[in-house]
């Protein structure tokens, strides 16, 4: 740990603002997602805490608001900051179970396309191009309208849509590291295949994969924030914060803003964040540009 | 020349064939499309002759056939809910789609290239810093929210653009096009800026980071040390240069662009494919998406194909194999 | 032929060019003095990332951020090119003097022909038409013993070989007939049968047209051909000057000893290829005094003290040591 602070990377952290505005963003939505049910007063979702009196409330800066709820009501009372919080664990949970799973199996396939070459790698990348030459978004509508809505459906989505980076990433490395001489030389040694994996290859490819798993967390959450809003993401009883905007958005139209606004902004923040810090680890990990 | 265009012809079948499986398959397993046609106090008998006439009582593979054999022949067959064929419906409301699309990659384009040459081109002054900051911003903006928004302040707060659907439109070659009109350029701006951000964010940083690259060439300096002003060298030398990455995304920033049509053609009310597509997930009305799916996958493929022959037009370097 | 003071075509006076990076402040060209007159041929030697190739960027003013040049003066026929402004710069480089760059391959613009490329040259810098410039670009790509020279200005630099690539360099560096040519390792990254034509083009088109030229490399062999006199950089120091003859015979300085030394000597096979020991120091922390004393088999107390200032030794040469060699050492 001493090592990492001391490091060049930390140095380079602290003098980017972007860094350190980045990771400032991600803390704190993870410590709201992690703390929020403990400090909000309201747990939105449960139907007896709410009170219909409370509806339609405006934010606290704004003539009629009331400052237990300072980013106002929604249309059932429900406080919109505690809604907010709510939501984004759910967004952040997919999104992180996404990525690691989408990681998970990319890799595999990427080391096994890697490895073993001929036909499975072929197949293995056929399907990959074919599926990197259609939106993400449109491949993930697609099997979302297929298979029903609900938190599971949409993870197994964004899985489906995120393996091919990683696979075509870990498959290039690999490739690139068994035709290096020394790892040759360990094969004729007998050195069994996943003790080169482990030594040899994962090492090189680990710091562009958390440059990709870092971004994709973000990527992740937006295209669930769509999916919900289309109504095919996840089902209403355990809304993420795009089906909070989208409940808002029926009735933007009688300039009843901040319940669709709100929510937006918070993904805007999370994802931005996100990005930051992705770009200054991409800038920082690359060897090329040093 | 032309064994290469007979490769990619094939090449092109294949994946819209796998893709015809696909869609098949997932349309086969999802649902009962019968009780989308059958009224609902149909008989037994009644639901078994609809089984009948759908050929839904056939094996998986005869269906399959009966599928492919109508898809190439262009019949997708009728709407479950507007009773009409699928493929007529879908052709009707492409140039809505398309027009939006068009409009949003223009837009994209003239921010992008210029803002992304400036800024790959003085890479540490202020403005520069700030325009990749927002452009990241523009990448981490839900499509949709923004859309939202620029509505309640444009639409709604300032009542200057109207927040939904598509104006007037005049006739061009028997299509329907509302870019004619000065009302439908009216209806058109707050979606097509809305579609534009997130290419146009992308596009901005992949011409910086081409600039950037680009001025790190040898040649740049040669064309310096002739004599050449730095505008120049820029523009006439770089700028072609840096272009070519950007190229190779372009043709998966416009299959992004009709991808996100589909959520801004709901938030608009514009009455493009991509707003059926939705509507029609929600009412499952099958052969609406499968035209749907089919055609935007040979459109995808067609771009790619295009794509990679502008590449070979630009660079003299790429030869077609 | 008078033999008054000739005319100085290049007076380089006592250059510094400094780059400010992160890790300190590298001084790549320190305190270097030099003249060319008109008609010959200055080589300047030194080891890899020595500053040989600063010196000619900074003649050129083709420096860019983070370095800059801190001092001194680069006259040009009595002009100052220091305190030029870009757009004077401008109308010298390309026309009266210009560059040859050391890798063909990324030295021309793979998406513009070689035609339009040549063509720059004379559209920037001459008054000629469209069919004048022409036919100048096929009359210098021809003397550059590039056959069917018309058809091949619609050619693309990726369909030349590397020779040939380096051979339109030299035309583009040649059509606005400068006086100065500045030519940067120009045959290094050439195969060795190719870099004797090149170098014997580069030769026949200086005497024809007169003009002069730097030729920055760190091949002595190539050096003591083409060189009327020599220049010897170290650490961005002029360690040693003279006329090539009595340079390569008999120098002054034990890194020039050195560098001789270590060319390999095919008549003698069994012997060990000599090397000068040590590394070159690290830029950015040079030590005191000579730069070469960690290195140098005659180093004593004083050299690690005060640094040695380039002083005129025998007939043509002077060196900065202080302990030169005299004919015969061998250090």
């Amino acid at each position: 740990m001493t090592a990492l602070f001391q490091s060049e990377f930390f140095y380079n952290y602290r003098r980017s603002s972007s860094a350190m505005i980045g990771s400032a963003l991600m803390a704190f939505f993870a410590l709201a997602v992690l703390l929020g049910p403990f400090i909000v007063a309201q747990d939105p979702y449960d139907i007896a805490a709410l009170n219909l009196m409370d509806s339609y409330k405006p934010p606290v800066w704004l003539e009629g608001g009331d400052p237990q709820f300072w980013l106002g009501t929604d249309g059932q009372g429900r406080d919109v900051w505690a809604s907010i919080l709510y939501g984004a664990r759910i967004s952040l949970f997919i999104g992180l179970v996404a990525m690691v799973a989408s990681c998970f199996i990319g890799t595999l396939l990427g080391l096994i396309a890697g490895f073993y070459g001929g036909l499975v790698d072929s197949v293995i990348m056929r399907i990959a191009d074919i599926q990197l030459s259609f939106p993400s978004i449109l491949i993930a509508l697609f099997l979302m309208s297929a298979v029903g809505t609900g938190i599971d459906k949409v993870l197994i989505a964004l899985t489906a849509v995120g393996w091919v980076v990683y696979a075509r990433t870990v498959r290039g490395s690999t490739l690139s590291e068994i035709e290096k001489e020394y790892v040759q030389a360990a094969k004729v040694a007998g050195l069994p295949n996943h003790k080169i994996i482990r030594k040899h290859v994962l090492p090189n490819v680990l710091t562009p994969l958390i440059v990709i798993a870092t971004i994709q967390v973000g990527t992740f959450v937006l295209i669930e924030a769509s999916l919900s809003f289309l109504g095919v993401g996840v089902p209403i009883t355990q809304p993420s914060l795009g089906l909070l905007i989208k409940n808002g958005f029926d009735v933007l139209f009688s300039g009843l803003w901040w319940t669709s606004v709100f929510p937006g902004v918070a993904i805007m923040m999370l994802v931005f964040g996100i990005n930051l810090f992705g770009d200054f680890l991409r800038d920082e990990l690359n060897p090329r540009l040093k | 020349m032309f064994g290469y265009l007979l490769k990619r012809l094939i090449q092109m079948t294949l994946v819209l064939w796998i893709v015809s499986v696909i869609v098949f398959l997932m349309m086969s397993f999802t649902g009962d499309p019968v009780f989308m046609v059958v009224p609902i106090d149909a008989t037994d008998a009644e639901i078994a002759q609809a089984r009948r006439i759908l050929g839904l009582d056939q094996s998986l593979l005869v269906q399959y056939g009966r599928f492919i054999s109508s898809l190439v022949q262009g019949d997708f067959g009728n709407s479950y809910v507007f009773r009409q064929p699928a493929m007529t419906l879908i052709l009707e409301r492409l140039p809505a789609t398309v027009e939006m699309v068009l409009v949003a990659m223009a837009l994209a384009l003239a921010v992008a290239i210029p803002l992304g040459v400036y800024a790959g081109a003085n890479p540490n002054s202020r403005i520069s810093r700030t325009i990749m900051a927002g452009s990241l911003l523009g990448i981490s903006l839900p499509g949709f929210w923004v859309g939202m928004v620029l509505i309640f302040l444009f639409a709604v707060h300032w009542g200057i653009f109207p927040s939904s659907g598509r104006g007037d439109t005049a006739e061009l070659f028997g299509l329907r096009i509302s870019l004619l009109t000065a009302d439908g350029w009216h209806h058109i701006i707050l979606p097509a800026v809305t579609l534009s951000l997130a290419t146009m964010a992308i596009l901005l940083r992949m011409t910086r980071a081409g600039m950037m690259e680009v001025g790190r060439q040898d040649f740049m300096k040669f064309a310096r040390a002739k004599g050449a002003p730095r505008r120049d060298v820029l523009y006439k030398h770089g700028l072609k240069n840096a272009l070519i990455p950007v190229i190779t995304i372009f043709g998966l920033q416009l299959g992004d662009l009709i991808a996100f049509a589909t959520i801004t053609e709901t938030i608009f009310s514009w009455p493009g494919m991509g707003k059926l597509l939705i509507d029609s997930i929600y009412r499952a009305d099958r052969p609406v998406i499968v035209v749907y799916l089919m055609l935007v996958a040979l459109i995808f493929v067609v771009i790619n194909f295009l794509v990679d022959i502008v590449y070979t037009l630009i660079d003299p370097r790429i030869t077609l194999k | 032929m008078r033999d008054t003071v000739q005319q100085k075509l290049l007076e380089v006076r006592d250059l510094r060019t400094h780059f400010h990076t992160f890790a300190g402040t590298v001084k790549a060209v320190n305190g270097v003095s030099f003249d060319i007159a008109a008609g010959e041929v200055m080589g300047l030697v030194g080891e890899s990332g020595g500053g040989k190739s600063v010196v000619g960027f900074s003649i050129l003013g083709l420096i860019d951020s983070p370095g800059k040049i801190e001092g001194g003066e680069i006259l040009l026929n009595g002009e100052d090119l220091v305190k030029a402004g870009e757009a004077r710069l401008r109308e010298i480089r390309g026309r009266d003097i210009s560059m040859v760059f050391q890798d063909p391959m990324t030295s021309l613009n793979p998406l513009h022909t070689v035609g339009r490329q040549m063509d720059e040259v004379l559209r920037l810098h001459s008054d000629l038409d469209t069919e004048a410039r022409h036919a100048a670009c096929v009359e210098m790509l021809e003397s550059v013993g590039i056959s069917r020279a018309a058809e091949r200005l619609k050619a693309y630099p990726h369909q030349f070989s590397g020779g040939m690539r380096q051979r339109v360099v030299i035309a583009i560096a040649l059509l606005a007939r400068p006086r100065l040519i500045i030519a940067d390792e120009p045959t290094t990254a050439l195969d060795v049968t190719i870099q004797s034509q090149i170098l014997k083009l580069m030769r026949r088109q200086i005497a024809e047209k007169g003009a002069s030229m730097i030729l920055v490399t760190h091949d002595l062999a190539v050096v003591s051909e083409m060189a009327d006199h020599i220049t010897v950089l170290y650490c961005g120091n002029v360690v040693e000057r003279g006329r090539t003859r009595e340079l390569i015979e008999a120098p002054a300085h034990p890194y020039t000893r050195g560098l001789i030394d270590s060319i390999p000597d095919l008549s003698n096979r069994h012997e060990r290829l000599k090397q000068i020991p040590g590394t070159v120091p690290d830029i950015r922390n040079l030590p005191r005094g000579c730069n070469f004393r960690d290195r140098c088999p005659r180093a004593q107390a004083i050299c690690a003290e005060i640094e040695p200032d380039l002083m005129p030794q025998r007939g043509s040469l002077s060196a900065a040591c202080h302990f030169p060699l005299s004919p015969g050492d061998t250090a």
